[in-house]
């Protein structure tokens, strides 16, 4: 996939994994991995850039006897969720134009 | 490799950077292996599976602003050697207008992409000043009793001020896109910065 777009999407999935309910890492990974190949060294620039655009809030929560960070998504995370949907409904109109079948045939 | 040993070797490689953000790196990966060991893996398993210490220290330096690396380089090197000195003196008439010149080209980058941001704002702040001393003038002449030359200003006001308004949220959303792809363009000096650091550590 192409890099920019695969980097874009990236941010999405991680919204989209704490969308529901608030997660850690871990579990982020396990979520987005069916969809896309994602690393722990690609997961925390990410998280690091979402939690510096106001995308998600970060708090910490007892685990085992550790602290375990949790990420929550906000009022803008969700937004960037609206608008990916509404972008995405105008490129699947794109690969319809794209992928038709010859009318002439 | 156990857990400790790898988290040393990141926080070597992040040595010079703020204390706040090589802790938040190093909680985040310590939280990892500690999952993945809840999750069945021995420790080692789990370090191996997070991937090279280089990548995981370029991938955190990679999202550090501009400034702080920059601290945190000079910060890092050691002391220069007598003869280095005297090179570095020596090359001056070379080095220096050449740095200027790269330091003075990033600094027109930044300006031009902030002076964009002006201007849409500027033509924005003329419409609406239009539109509002229109519509003030309107009310002065209708008072003074031209009622006519009152509603033709009035029109001009109006039509202003909605154009100033209809202008405000284009321009919102191009100065988005402009400040987006100004910071493109540093993230692209930055990542040959990163490059360059990541070579001088080895």
């Amino acid at each position: 996939m192409d890099i920019q777009l695969k980097r874009g999407l990236l941010d999405i999935c991680v919204l989209a994994a704490i969308k529901n309910k608030d997660s850690y890492g871990y579990q982020i990974i396990k979520d987005i991995k069916p969809y896309l190949t994602i690393s722990e060294s690609t997961l925390y620039p990410i998280l690091r850039r979402l939690e510096g655009a106001g995308c998600l809030t970060v708090h910490s929560v007892e685990h085992n006897g550790r602290l375990r960070k949790y990420y929550h998504i906000t009022q803008a995370g969700i937004n960037r969720l609206v608008d990916f949907s509404e972008d995405w409904k105008e490129i699947m109109s794109i690969y319809k134009f794209v992928e038709r079948e010859d009318a002439d045939k | 490799m156990n857990k400790k040993q790898f988290l040393d070797e990141i926080k070597q490689k992040l040595r010079g950077l703020e204390e706040s953000d090589v802790k938040k790196s190093i909680d985040y990966y310590d939280e990892m292996i500690d999952d993945y060991v809840e999750n069945g893996k021995s420790e080692e398993e789990a370090v191996s599976s997070l991937g090279s210490v280089d990548d995981i220290a370029t991938s955190i330096l990679k999202e550090i602003s501009l400034p702080k690396l920059v601290k945190a380089g000079i910060k890092a090197k050691r002391k220069l050697l007598w003869w280095e000195i005297a090179l570095l003196v020596i090359g001056s008439p070379v080095w220096v207008p050449i740095l200027l010149a790269v330091v003075l080209i990033l600094l027109s980058i930044y300006i031009v992409i902030w002076s964009i941001v002006v201007a849409l704002y500027s033509i924005n702040l003329a419409f609406a000043a239009v539109g509002v001393s229109g519509i003030a003038g309107s009310v002065f002449l209708m008072v003074l009793g031209n009622l006519y030359q009152g509603l033709f200003y009035l029109g001009i006001g109006l039509v202003f001020s909605g154009i100033a308004i209809l202008l405000f949220f284009a321009f919102n959303k191009i100065s988005v896109y402009v400040i987006r792809f100004g910071n493109l363009i540093f993230r692209g000096i930055k990542s040959l910065f990163i490059r360059k650091r990541g070579l001088s550590n080895e």
